[in-house]
């Protein structure tokens, strides 16, 4: 079953502090698709993303494989070098790390063994970067997040994502916080990813709006820690007709203070 | 590297100084423009002369003690005026009735009974081989890839006077624009009607506090710099202490006098660390930044921490001017450093900020003092340190606003980031407030490395030690970004060596 590439996920169990969140949950995500991730508040949703990247304020037990390697023993770090990338939905802010240096450490960090980059070749890649997703080229002289609107710290997130070139993207509610042109443009962004470098995506979203953009190939709802209900992009749009309660019955808002996380 | 310079043998033969101590105490320029440029371009190489050869001074003394005998044997030595006798004099009978301090750091450990063993040239003795350099040094000579013969002479190893201890580079169109830049003795001997109306009088008094008492009685060393009016210096003026000469880096004196409409900046220091078997430096820094004028001052020590290093700096800004402090203390063992501005005429302003680096064995007590005596005058204070290792960083600050200066303005900021668990950081505010119409602002943060920012970083596929050197490197880079390059350069890598341990 794990010959071809994928990010395999098997019976993945999340807690923290003790507190079980994710309570066994099996997806298989295969590069050039999307897959959205959906449910109430408090369902488990970001905790699935910030485990699956290794964050270490969370447990985890069961597996996921990328490209058949099981990457849950390695730490953060090591990951991402593996090839995942989380898109933090509130990343911090890092005052007094310029970004433009921030990014070709970290463009160097993901591309190493290969030798780093020359600084006038990366500035021409960041700045071509830069531009499919509107960006000034003035962000490259701020520091990393400092000051940084909403929206500005998403199509943040999605450049170091395009310049890191990752397999796999988690990405954390990138819709919150964005106007419709700003997720418009990102959403262009990781679909043109998708398409050329065969980018397998996993979209958090507590609304369906963002799926109008980035158009999923398959939607999970998740609830209480498990996957309820798996489907096409008809899912998506049955929750924006019926919200969670007519899919899932009366209790599924109820779930207020289950420690949704950022 | 930069730091240091290619060692020169030592003439055996020492330059007769010109006798001018004439006692015409006018604080302007007495000559003409053709005179001036002439008296200039001979003082400087009188000036080279001495750099290369500087003026020695001996005595023999037995006692232990300072006395006024110990401190009329180094005026006599160094041949100088009345009148710096009569100040020396002055203020060791000062220092004899000052107390130490103790709101500050623990000084219990310096024995001033033994104070000749600090002065006296004989007293202090160079490490006479690599065995007698810290281990702790050589490591960081290593590290910083320093070539052996600078490491000879930044660990005191290098036995003869085979070096410059001052670098003042000086275009050839600064001397033509009357810019003095020479030794703080030469400036007495050469240019007594300009230093006496400056020197230990208004700005640093000998009876500030103990040490500058004891500077003014021992002071040897240093560098005078007279900017004339409406002069504009682009490029700033670098020394780099080199701690071969016994007679130098212990009570330099620096004097800056910044005319009217002038702007300098002046740099010293090292990042590299001295070894030096003496435990006491005690400088002290004057700036005079008259009307309309721009001093920045830029100053990076990293003394061994065998020594006490005690300084008062201070400017008097006048109207219209503008000071800026930039500081790093890297070295030492205790600190006591307050670089005071006071903002004496209206629209004066200060920028100070300052990096401590406080490790094991370190106590960093230092700060920023901020007076301001006129209207619409504006100051503002960036103090960052790094605690790591035991060591203890302290901001000890002062903001002083009288009375009648309104429309003024003070913002304080000051970070300590605390890399362990055996470090501390904290802060000794004080703020005298006597005028309603101003504008006063404190932010103090202690703090230790933030999970998040780490776990970020991280997960973008760097090392925890590397993001660990980003965050850390970005908490200093205010300061470190007002530092010239190379200095900020070694500063980083410092922080790099220091934090591998963690």
């Amino acid at each position: 079953m794990t010959s071809a590439p994928s990010l395999l996920i098997q019976d993945l169990r999340v807690s923290i502090s003790g507190k079980q969140i994710v309570k066994g949950l099996d997806l298989q995500i295969k590069p050039g698709e999307i897959h959205a991730l959906m449910g109430p508040n408090g369902s488990g949703k970001s905790t699935l993303c910030y485990a699956m990247a290794g964050d270490p304020n969370f447990k985890t037990q069961g597996k996921v494989l990328l490209d058949g390697r099981d990457i849950l023993p390695l730490d953060i770090d090591e990951r991402s070098r593996a090839g995942l990338f989380l898109a933090y939905q509130n990343p911090p802010a890092v005052p007094g790390v310029n970004v433009a240096n921030y990014l070709r450490t970290i463009y160097n960090a993901a591309h190493a063994p290969a030798p780093s980059i020359t600084i006038p070749d990366f500035e021409k890649l960041v700045k071509a970067e830069m531009a499919r997703l509107r960006m000034d080229e003035s962000f490259l002289e701020r520091y990393l997040n400092d000051g940084f609107s909403g929206g500005e710290r998403k199509r943040f997130e999605v450049l170091q994502m395009a310049l890191l070139q990752p397999k796999y993207v988690l990405l954390d509610e990138l819709d919150s916080g964005l106007d419709v042109d700003a997720l418009k443009i990102l959403a262009d962004g990781v679909s043109r990813l998708r398409t050329e470098r065969k980018l397998g995506v996993l979209v958090i979203t507590h609304y369906a709006r963002i799926l109008q953009h980035l158009k999923p190939d398959y939607v999970h709802v998740l609830h209480r820690g498990k996957l309820v209900k798996s489907g096409g992009p008809e899912v998506a749009a049955r929750i924006e007709r019926e919200g969670y309660a007519g899919l899932l019955g009366s209790d599924a808002e109820s779930e207020a203070g289950a420690g949704e996380k950022r | 590297m930069a730091k240091s310079l290619s060692p020169k043998p030592a003439p055996k033969t020492k330059t007769k100084k010109s006798g001018a101590d004439s006692d015409s105490s006018s604080p302007q320029l007495p000559w003409g423009h053709e005179a001036q440029v002439q008296s200039i371009v001979a003082n400087l190489e009188n000036y080279h002369e001495t750099i290369r050869n500087p003026p020695k001074f001996s005595f023999k003394v037995d006692e232990k003690g300072l006395s006024e005998h110990v401190v009329r044997e180094i005026s006599s030595s160094k041949g100088e005026p009345d009148w710096m006798l009569a100040k020396r004099l002055m203020s060791y009978r000062i220092f004899q009735t000052k107390p130490i301090p103790t709101w500050g750091p623990d000084l219990s450990g310096l024995n001033l009974d033994d104070i000749t063993e600090y002065v006296k040239p004989e007293g202090r003795k160079n490490a006479k081989s690599w065995n007698e350099v810290p281990d702790y040094i050589k490591q960081t000579y290593e590290r910083l890839g320093i070539p052996q013969a600078e490491r000879d002479i930044l660990g005191g190893v290098a036995a003869q006077y085979d070096s410059e201890v001052l670098y003042h580079s000086i275009q050839k169109n600064l001397e033509e624009q009357g810019v003095i830049f020479m030794g703080m003795d030469q400036g007495v001997a050469e240019y007594p009607e300009l230093v006496k109306p400056y020197f230990m009088t208004k700005c640093v008094p000998a009876g500030d506090n103990k040490f500058s008492a004891l500077h003014g009685a021992v002071w040897s060393g240093g560098s005078f710099l007279y900017v004339p009016k409406g002069v504009k210096i682009e490029r700033p003026l670098q020394i780099y202490f080199i701690m071969n000469y016994p007679e130098y880096g212990q009570f330099e004196h620096t004097l800056i006098i910044a005319e009217e409409n002038s702007s300098v900046q002046y740099i010293e220091g090292c990042t590299a660390p001295h070894y030096d078997t003496a435990s006491l430096h005690s400088a002290v820094v004057e700036i005079f930044a008259k009307k309309n004028s721009r001093v920045r001052y830029t100053s990076v020590q990293n003394w061994s921490k065998n020594v006490y290093n005690l300084n008062t700096k201070r400017a008097i800004v006048d109207a219209g001017a503008i000071m800026e402090w930039v500081g790093g203390t890297l070295g030492s063992g205790t600190t006591m450093l307050y670089p005071c501005s006071v903002l004496a005429g209206e629209g004066a302003r200060a920028d100070h900020l300052t990096i401590a680096l406080a490790g094991e064995g370190q106590v960093k007590d230092t700060g920023a003092k901020v007076i301001h005596l006129a209207p619409n005058t504006h100051s503002s204070v960036i103090s960052k340190s790094i605690s790591h290792g035991g060591g203890i960083a302290r901001y000890r600050g002062l903001v002083k606003m009288k009375k009648g200066c309104h429309g003024s303005s003070v913002h304080v900021r000051c970070d300590g980031l605390i890399l362990d668990g055996l470090s501390g950081s904290d802060t000794v505010p004080r703020m005298e407030i006597e005028e309603n119409d101003v504008k006063v602002g404190h932010e103090a943060t202690v703090g230790r490395i933030s999970a998040e920012q780490r776990t970020y970083l991280r997960s973008r596929g760097i090392s925890e030690e590397e993001a660990t050197r980003l965050i850390i490197a970005g908490f200093i880079e205010p300061v470190v970004k007002q530092l010239p390059l190379e200095y900020a350069v070694e500063i980083n890598r410092l922080i790099e060596m220091e934090i591998e341990g963690l």
